[in-house]
């Protein structure tokens, strides 16, 4: 086995009987990265030297038996998230230069624990888009397919983690941005309840929608990371003072007692065929496994969320995108006068994803449309929490998809904003009911990686964690490596 | 909802953010065709539904009023597109 | 046609916190060198996240309590969107529909009449960034930006349209401000910026009930200019509707050196704040026991202290009114009368009102000193009191020692010493000088002895001047009298 697939959990054990040290695994990731970075274009910045003066800094520490499970392994931290003294860029032209002068509260907790950075994963810029096809430097490539889509906004850590550019990686989602991309790239991605990971540092979509989250090659790793990154912070408002427990004691092989709702509005109309078998499949192994499995669980609102979202994160979006105005920092366009230099910094320095939104939100709050839009968006967002919550009182936990198809070809939908929105039609109600969500590798389809998608209510991540577990120790899609990457690498 | 060149217009003007004539056009279009969509919003009776704009439960949450360091100025200024002095510098701001 | 002017006044003053509304820098910008207190949250760097200062959030419900508004359960902030560089984030967070008060009250003292004046709001903002002025030796002009005020918590109170003069707006203000500092939650500072006031006046016939046209006048920058900028307005306003045009609803900015109202159409451009609750703070609901028990512990506000003034050392209204528009001027006068003794009190309390709203008040103002900077403690003051009480300074040479007092810092003995202005009582020495100015002016005498008062008051006066006004006046009228009178 190559050391750049290996799981945490699996690094951590060489690591910590001496087999292999920081330095070689951190070694082994960077050459992986030089050899495939070239066909994938997942990373905006690689951060070599940081990484190995990390890495020399974890051996000291292992060697001093005091090393934690994350010590010395490299994590791919996604472009939204700031890094001192490290490029943040948000995958755009407004913040191609930006260097941040402090940490996100996650990055610092990770630093605590002893990460190796690598690098800094690309994205749909500012998190827009569900492809990576929003990225104003390059688009990524799907490991599986490189003519297809990672999926976004957290596409490049997704390929990184899929085809062994890092160990792990830290996502954002905000309507599906980690768990879209993972089930696309065929790896466990966990979108943890609103307000259990700290968002200071975090560049802000939709302040009310985003979540910081694990991306990761197996569940044990995605309870690892969350061990490390849940938990209250003085700095964010909304993070939640709720304890935070040893997720991986949460993980066990069977799935006795859970009762798990199948929500039929979730096998929408327009679904590949192929999705929904991997998935009927998916779920008769969950049955095996001793849960109780109902198929006919409802949530009649979710048609109503994809519209719902879209006013709500777009509005949220376009406050959070004003101080982009190329005066404290960032690209600076030099015109006629302020206001010009202002309007044209705006107009050059955002992506056509990111204005479309600006111009929604705009739209969605402005005089005389703010309760036809906006309010009535956030009144159906609380007919969809009343609606999960109702159904978790009587399930432990729902089943999904992630979404209606397998990863689509590059430029197939890119010129069609709806058609794009609706790739994460499986995913956004989860942001706007402010639970966690869990999709770990459920199969194939044509060749292409299908993601199941665990739901459960606000801070029930180990139990979502717990089914993920027990599905991945009774399946081996999650062990599967990217096998078109490896024959295209052969043939070079 | 259709929205008209002057929506888009007034739009711009309103978040500061000039467009081409070729951007108006399509955005016009496609915000069109988006909003076209958010109709089925009308479907739902939300009659005595409050609005939800915080997703946890969370009340009160402050902090005690107590100083900390600052960032140094060079910080502050480090990524300033244009600097004097030790001010952020922009063309000339008038009432 | 008679008119009526209707003004409406929306108060925005900083509050005495020690850091700043939603991060840990300091709040005090104003000696801070530029940049030099900020952080990557007041400075709305990607990824910066609020967090609500408690302090501000008690000192705006004390403030609201203490004019009688209404707290109601629940509070939370929103987003106040309009791009403008000296904003950091884009939006403002401030309050929209839900303000921390509503519908209050202050009652002001106009011609002696009260008058309440209802409080629509009192809410909690943030302040923006610092713009400079600057040019190039071209002369092209261009702008610098200081952050340090960014973020700096703002308190806005807004009154309903129930002022009826430029006097009763100044009368406003200043009741106002007397309870803010007597509240100990801002400087009330208008100099400085720390208190701002924007103006709403508009014109009606006499009668009328509804409003007419508003313009907002900004640009104040003390109370004087308050008063002057809306007795300007006020004027403007009339011209324009006796030569049959009508008022434009416009702002109009006050400038101060030419004592004129200007347009400010830019300031009219399509504003549309979309408002929306801001989703990074929680919202925020106080315990009625809370709040109950921040206005116990609310301090003696300038009414009550005003009528305690009157009730307990016996002054006039309207002395104890002028006391007590300044918390700084209660306290000195408290202090002073804390360090007198004795059966005198009720006297020497008149004498130093006396002082304090005569001569004191005049050299703060003509020297531009504020009283905690003034270099005669009340200590000092007292000692002057008890030397004229002794009779070793005259009253007219006390207002000579004051001045000097307030100059160098120095103890009135010290100057009597310095200067030799010990009052002169000797009856033999007075005489002397009496003779003298009998001989010298033949003309007054002759015309004292036809009983012309006002030849008295001149050969006093004479007296005085040829002793630098050390002569005991009153052994002066006295032996004048003697000794022309016989």
């Amino acid at each position: 086995m190559n050391l750049y697939d290996l799981t945490i959990h699996q690094s951590h054990e060489l690591l910590k009987n001496g087999e292999v040290s920081s330095t070689e695994l951190t070694r082994a990731v960077l050459e992986r990265i030089s050899k495939v970075e070239e066909k994938l274009h997942a990373i905006v910045t690689v951060t070599e030297e940081l990484a190995l003066r990390q890495a020399q800094q974890a051996d000291e520490r292992i060697r001093s038996g005091d090393s934690t499970p994350l010590t010395g392994i490299p994590a791919l931290i996604k472009d939204n998230m700031c890094t001192r003294g490290i490029r943040t860029t948000c995958a755009s032209r407004m913040l191609e230069n930006f260097v941040p002068p402090y940490n996100a509260t996650v990055v610092e907790k990770l630093g605590d624990a002893g990460v190796v950075i690598v690098g800094k994963g690309n994205m749909d810029e500012f998190a827009m888009g569900s492809s990576n096809e929003h990225s104003a430097f390059f688009v990524t490539h799907n490991p599986w397919d490189l003519g297809s889509v990672p999926g976004g906004s957290s596409g490049g850590p997704a390929a990184a983690v899929a085809a062994g550019e890092a160990i792990y990686a830290l996502g954002s989602d905000t309507g599906g941005s980690i768990r879209q991309p993972a089930g696309f790239c065929s790896i466990v991605g966990l979108k943890p309840t609103y307000g259990r990971v700290s968002r200071y540092g975090l560049v802000a979509f939709a302040s009310s929608l985003d979540q910081i989250g694990p991306m990761t090659k197996d569940v044990t790793d995605s309870a690892l990371v969350m061990n490390v990154i849940a938990g209250y912070d003085h700095r964010d408002s909304t993070s939640v003072n709720y304890p935070v427990p040893d997720y991986t004691k949460a993980l066990s092989s069977d799935l006795n007692g859970l009762k798990l709702g199948i929500p039929r509005e979730y096998f929408v109309e327009g679904m590949q065929k192929g999705v929904e078998e991997v998935m009927r499949t998916a779920i008769a192994k969950l049955e095996d496994l001793g849960a109780t499995v109902d198929w006919e669980a409802s949530l009649p609102s979710t048609r109503y969320a994809l519209a719902a979202y879209y006013i709500i994160a777009p509005s949220e979006a376009m406050a959070n995108l004003a101080r982009y105005d190329g005066v404290k920092y960032g690209y600076s366009y030099d015109g006629e006068n302020m206001w010009d230099d202002m309007e044209k910094t705006r107009q050059f320095g955002f992506g056509p994803e990111v204005k479309r939104r600006i111009i929604l939100g705009t739209y969605a709050l402005s005089a005389g449309y703010y309760d036809a839009y906006y309010l009535k968006a956030q009144k159906v967002r609380t007919l969809i929490m009343q609606e999960f919550q109702q159904a978790f009182e009587h399930y432990d936990a729902l089943i999904t998809p992630t979404s209606p198809t397998v990863p689509f070809k590059i430029g197939q939908k890119v010129d069609d904003p709806l058609q794009m929105y609706l790739s994460d039609v499986c995913t956004l109600p989860i942001n706007i009911g402010g639970i966690p969500g869990l999709v770990v590798p459920a199969g194939f389809c044509d060749g292409l990686p299908v993601g199941m998608q665990i739901l459960g209510k606000p801070f029930s991540e180990e139990t979502l964690l717990r089914i993920g577990y027990a599905y991945e120790q009774a399946t081996d899609w999650g062990q599967q490596r990217p096998p078109i990457l490896e024959r295209q690498n052969d043939a070079s | 909802m259709k929205l008209s060149r002057e929506d888009v217009l007034h739009i711009s003007t309103l978040c500061r953010m000039s467009m081409s004539n070729a951007e108006l056009e399509r955005f016009q279009e496609q915000i069109s065709n988006i909003l076209e969509n958010f109709e089925i919003l009308k479907e739902v009776d939300t009659t005595n539904v409050p609005p939800t704009a915080y997703p946890p439960p969370l009340e009160n949450v402050i902090r005690e009023d107590k100083v900390a360091p600052c960032l140094p100025q060079s910080d502050i200024l480090a990524n300033a597109p244009h600097q004097e002095e030790g001010y952020f510098r922009v063309k000339a701001v008038l009432d | 046609m008679n008119y009526e002017t209707v003004i409406g006044l929306e108060v925005h003053s900083h509050l005495l916190t020690e850091s700043k509304m939603f991060c840990s820098c300091s709040a005090d910008y104003i000696n801070a060198a530029p940049n030099t207190h900020v952080c990557p949250v007041c400075l709305g760097m990607p990824g910066v996240l609020p967090v609500i200062n408690q302090q501000a959030l008690e000192y705006t419900v004390m403030t609201a309590l203490a004019l009688n508004c209404t707290i109601p359960e629940y509070t939370k902030f929103d987003r106040k969107n309009y791009p403008y560089p000296d904003l950091m984030k884009g939006y403002q967070i401030s309050q929209y529909d839900t303000p921390i008060s509503i519908d209050g009250g202050m009652d002001i003292e106009v011609e002696g009449q009260q008058k309440r004046i209802a409080i629509t709001r009192v809410h909690l903002e943030e302040d923006t960034a610092k713009l400079l002025h600057r040019h190039t030796p071209e002369g092209e002009s261009y702008t610098l930006m200081d952050v340090n005020r960014s973020g700096v918590p703002l308190m806005e109170i807004v009154s309903e349209p129930d002022l009826r003069s430029p006097e009763e707006a100044r009368q406003y203000l200043i009741k106002l401000r007397a309870i803010l500092q007597f509240l100990g939650v801002s400087t009330g500072n208008m100099e400085d910026g720390s208190f701002r006031c924007d103006a709403n006046i508009s014109i009606r016939p006499l009668g009328r009930t509804d409003y007419a046209a508003k313009v907002e006048v900004k640009n104040m920058n003390s109370f004087r200019a308050v008063y002057r900028a809306l007795e300007y307005e006020e004027k403007r306003q009339k011209e324009v509707l006796e030569a049959g045009g009508t008022i434009v609803q416009e702002t109009r900015g006050w400038i101060e050196e030419r004592g004129v109202t200007v347009s400010q159409r830019s300031k009219e451009y399509a504003h549309d704040y979309r408002y929306f609750p801001e989703p990074d703070l929680p919202p925020m609901a106080f315990s009625r026991t809370w709040v109950e028990e921040l206005g116990a512990k609310l301090p003696e506000l300038p009414d009550a202290r005003r009528s305690r003034f009157t009730q307990q050392y016996g002054l006039p209204v309207y002395d104890a009114s002028l006391l007590t528009t300044s918390k700084a001027m209660a306290d000195y006068f408290e202090d002073c009368i804390g360090l007198t003794e004795g059966p005198n009190l009720e006297k020497r309390t008149k004498a130093v009102s006396n002082w304090l709203l005569g001569d004191f008040t005049r050299l703060l103002h003509s020297t531009v000193t504020d009283i905690s900077d003034c270099k005669v403690t009340s200590k000092h003051l007292m000692e002057m009191l008890d030397l004229i009480e002794k009779g070793t300074l005259s009253g007219a040479a006390a207002k000579t020692v004051l001045e000097d007092m307030f100059s160098d810092g120095k103890r009135a003995s010290e100057i009597i010493a310095e200067k030799g202005l010990t009052q002169i009582s000797d009856e033999q020495k007075i005489v002397q000088v009496i003779d003298e100015v009998i001989a010298a002016n033949e003309q007054a005498v002759a015309d004292l002895k036809k009983g012309k008062e006002r030849a008295k008051t001149f050969l006093v006066g004479q007296v005085m001047r040829l002793t630098k006004g050390r002569a005991n006046a009153s052994l002066v009228n006295e032996l004048l009298k003697e000794k022309l009178e016989g």
